[in-house]
């Protein structure tokens, strides 16, 4: 792909777990690609499909969803399992709609775990480079 | 009304501004759709940097504000206030993290002003769908759990008792005092553990305030700050509290005419009968019946001589565990530590060679009342005269701990002087650095010194038995860069400390968050050291990081502090981020009731919609994920909010 592309990804953390754990990245100056941006929800429950496939059509490379650890690490009980059954629904759809599903990332990261979320960043970024722009005629196909 | 958008933009020092070109973004900021104002400033959480923004609220007639500094967790409060100052509501502040999550996890000073635009693009595009939110306040309970009963849960609990709050204080061992209760004297000063600690304990007993749950533990905690729900399960101990007068006879009349069992209290070098207490001065002085060793529980066949023994009868073989539920406003955690087991470090011989123990062992042996008497002696019964004391054990160490105990040097110094005091034994102690930097610590450190203990800069490779019952402890000199040989009678493994083995269930029961290591999690390392992320939480002592008694003892009252000022308020805040129902979408399919986790909605049959009971939603957004009608919107994480925000990061 072309060595220029700096893909554009999205990530919406929960605000208990994983934007914590982006605070402690933050504090302990550990770097990861500047390509992610962060979006705080309350909890990954709240997340809807209709967010992610928004993020893809609004240029999007890469989406990134990540919550507390299940099973009991919710602060809302299973609000990560919620959306745990939606995320795989979801990635089925994506493929259907011709986007890769890997474009799209599901993970658990604790408040602690700053080393884990610099190099699960760091490792969806470049995969997404690898991958490449998102087709845009997709994007206009209306998922 | 006319959208009206001031933004924020704060330097933090050179914490931001040295990496994001803030002129350039302000630039970029003043720009955007609806903003009427874009500034930058130096510290804006500061008096002139909150008054700017007041005097702009009034002067610009704005009604949105976005602040891009540090984080929503740390200053989202501060500014939602200063909005409400200004006289908007306060819910119509944005924050934007363009340091957390920008200047200090990006590389490259282009790419973090790049990524700040970004960021506060997607924070004003937010912002303008941002509507008032009313919340309503509740009255806070006045009383307190505290969670563990060793020098920190002991330090609250009176502090707090004293301010005439209730407090519930639960310890799961059958005695209170924690790892402090164990030790014969403490650093620096050496006053004697048992002479400040004995008189706070029966304090504890003695406050009419304090409700004491030994033996027993949280089980769950329901509600919300200010008003939780706990269950506390209480262990049988088979001695009934409201009779025991605590003549310790059921002890003395036991069977067992010998203690005969591994004494947990005394860390394995005493023993103790199936009937027991901790130790003489134990608190409650109500002996606990332990049911694996005890021969009426083992076979149902025992002569019983402890109920014989007891004048009073309170032995009670069928006592059952009992489930007590209680309100408090605010729970302290105070759940300590344990040390750590010397034998995951084979090279220590520990377990397998005599004459080698712990730093926790030796408080025992030091105790003139632990089992010994105080006394020091080998396993043969000899004084030892060679004594050597190893640091670190565990601790600073990539494949155990790679955190510094904090406390380790400074018992090493303790135990090094008072064995010297008590045997005269030449000591010397292995370390890696010595670590004295507590009030008296170096000089502390410097009396050892001069009193003529060795130290030996060294790295321990092995301890071996060796000729005459003595041990060889081959170790890399640091300092000579030599590998060396040293023939003792004792050693003594200072070990460092950890978490509880089960401190994953216990965090989640008292829902806080941990490190990665299973210490306690503060809201903020400097700001907010006893403050959890859950509201209404706090945390004191070893259970956040190893510490001294005299931190402990400051956490300690600082939580209660912290506790007070909750209580002492009133009222707390109602959740922000409730959802709404609007009526006229809802169709009544009922799919949100069954997402709810806390059984916040409920079906209104006659109108056939959903309703919300505001005062039990959380405001997790589970419901508003799965409306199919977009009936349900989430206070300050709208759907029309949270596109916005997304599509703001993506745009150029
Ligand atoms: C060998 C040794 C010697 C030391 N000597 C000194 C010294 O001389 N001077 C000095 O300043 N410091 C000394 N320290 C440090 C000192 O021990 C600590 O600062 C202090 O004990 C911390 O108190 P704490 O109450 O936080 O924890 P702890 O003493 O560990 O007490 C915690 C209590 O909580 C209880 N608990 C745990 N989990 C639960 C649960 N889930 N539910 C209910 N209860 C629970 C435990 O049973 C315990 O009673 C020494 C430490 C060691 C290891
Ligand atoms: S306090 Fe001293 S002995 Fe303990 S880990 Fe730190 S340096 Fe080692
Ligand atoms: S936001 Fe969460 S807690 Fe509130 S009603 Fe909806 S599902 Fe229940």
């Amino acid at each position: 792909m072309s060595e220029n592309f700096e893909p554009k990804i999205v990530a919406i953390f929960c605000y208990w777990c994983t934007s914590q754990a982006a605070e402690l990245a933050g504090t302990s100056r550990m770097t990861y690609p500047p390509n992610v941006r962060i979006v705080k929800t309350m909890c990954t429950g709240r997340v809807d499909p209709q967010f992610i496939l928004w993020a893809f059509r609004n240029g999007a490379d890469g989406v990134i969803v990540s919550g507390c650890h299940p099973p009991n690490d919710c602060h809302y009980e299973d609000g990560n399992f919620k959306w745990f059954r939606k995320y795989v629904l979801l990635s089925r759809t994506l493929e259907q709609a011709g986007i890769d599903p890997k474009r799209l990332r599901q993970e658990w990261i604790s408040a602690s775990e700053a080393d884990k979320l610099k190099k699960v960043l760091t490792e969806f970024t470049e995969e997404i480079r690898q991958l490449g722009p998102l087709n845009h005629t997709i994007r206009e196909g209306g998922v | 009304m006319e959208t009206r958008i001031g933004v924020y933009i704060c330097h933090c020092g050179t914490n931001i501004a040295g990496k994001v070109n803030v002129d350039e973004v302000r630039e970029y900021a003043s720009h955007l759709k609806n903003v009427v104002v874009a500034r930058n400033y130096m510290f804006m959480c500061s008096e002139p940097g909150q008054e700017m923004i007041i005097k702009d609220i009034k002067e610009y007639g704005l009604n949105r504000i976005v602040v891009a500094a540090c984080t929503e967790t740390l200053h989202g409060h501060t500014f939602r206030e200063v909005a409400k100052k200004g006289g908007l509501n306060p819910y119509l502040v944005q924050m934007v993290s363009i340091r957390e999550f920008d200047s200090w996890v990006t590389e490259d000073k282009v790419e973090a002003t790049e990524k700040a635009k970004s960021l506060i693009r997607a924070g004003v595009y937010r912002v303008n769908y941002h509507t008032p939110v009313e919340t309503t306040t509740y009255p806070v309970d006045s009383n307190v759990l505290i969670v563990g009963a060793g020098i920190a849960g002991i330090t609250a609990a009176l502090v707090l008792a004293d301010a005439g709050k209730h407090v519930y204080l639960v310890e799961r061992q059958g005695f209170i005092g924690g790892n402090m209760a164990k030790f014969d004297k403490t650093f620096p000063t050496l006053d004697c553990a048992s002479c400040i600690l004995t008189p706070k304990m029966s304090a504890v007993k003695n406050n009419p305030n304090i409700t004491l749950f030994t033996y027993s533990e949280v089980e769950k905690i329901d509600g919300f700050v200010g008003n939780f729900d706990v269950t506390i399960r209480k262990k049988p101990r088979y001695v009934r509290e409201d009779l025991c007068i605590g003549c310790l006879s059921c002890i003395e009349n036991c069977v067992y005419k010998e203690p005969r069992f591994m004494s947990e209290f005394d860390e394995g070098i005493g023993k103790r009968k199936p009937v027991y207490v901790s130790f003489p001065q134990a608190i409650p002085l109500v002996p606990v019946i332990d049911p694996e060793t005890c021969i009426q529980f083992r076979t149902g066949k025992c002569v019983q001589t402890c109920l014989k023994g007891c004048p009073t009868k309170a032995i009670d073989f069928s006592m059952k565990e009992e489930i007590v539920k209680v309100k408090v406003g605010a729970v302290i955690a105070a759940t300590g530590f344990k040390v750590f087991d010397a034998t995951r470090d084979t090279k220590y011989g520990f377990g397998r060679y005599p004459n080698i123990y712990t730093t926790i062992q030796m408080e025992r042996m030091l105790n003139s009342a632990g089992p010994t008497g105080g006394e020091i002696r080998l396993q043969d019964g000899s004084i030892p005269k060679e004594v050597a004391i190893i640091n670190c054990v565990g601790s600073r160490n990539e494949n155990f701990n790679a955190y510094c105990s904090r406390v380790c040097c400074m018992i090493g110094l303790k135990h090094a002087h008072m064995l010297r005091d008590s045997i005269g034994a030449n000591v010397t102690i292995f370390y890696t650095d010595i670590r004295a930097n507590g009030k008296g610590y170096e000089e502390f450190y410097r009396k050892v010194m001069l009193e003529g203990v060795n130290f030996v800069r060294g790295e321990v490779a092995s301890i071996i038995p060796s000729e005459n019952n003595r041990l060889t402890i081959v170790f890399e000199d640091t300092l000579l860069s030599r590998v060396r040989k040293k023939d003792v009678d004792m050693v003594i493994l200072n070990v460092g400390l950890e978490p509880h083995d089960d401190w994953e269930d216990v965090r989640k029961v008292l829902n806080l968050t941990c490190t990665k290591e299973g210490w306690l999690m503060e809201k903020h390392p400097k700001l907010a050291p006893v403050t959890s992320l859950s509201d209404g939480r706090f945390i004191a002592g070893a259970a956040q990081f190893p510490k001294d008694i005299p931190d402990t003892v400051a956490q300690a009252e600082a939580a209660a502090a912290e506790a007070m000022s909750l209580i002492d308020r009133g009222f707390v805040e109602s959740e922000p981020n409730v959802i709404r129902i609007d009526e006229e979408r809802c169709s009544g399919c009922r799919m949100c009731i069954s997402v709810c986790p806390f059984s916040a909605i409920t079906y209104n049959e006659e109108k056939n919609i959903a309703e919300v009971n505001t005062g039990l939603c959380k405001g997790c957004g589970a419901c508003a994920a799965v409306c199919p009608s977009k009936a349900i919107s989430q206070n300050n994480f709208t759907d029309e909010e949270l596109y916005a925000e997304i599509m703001g990061v993506l745009r150029e």
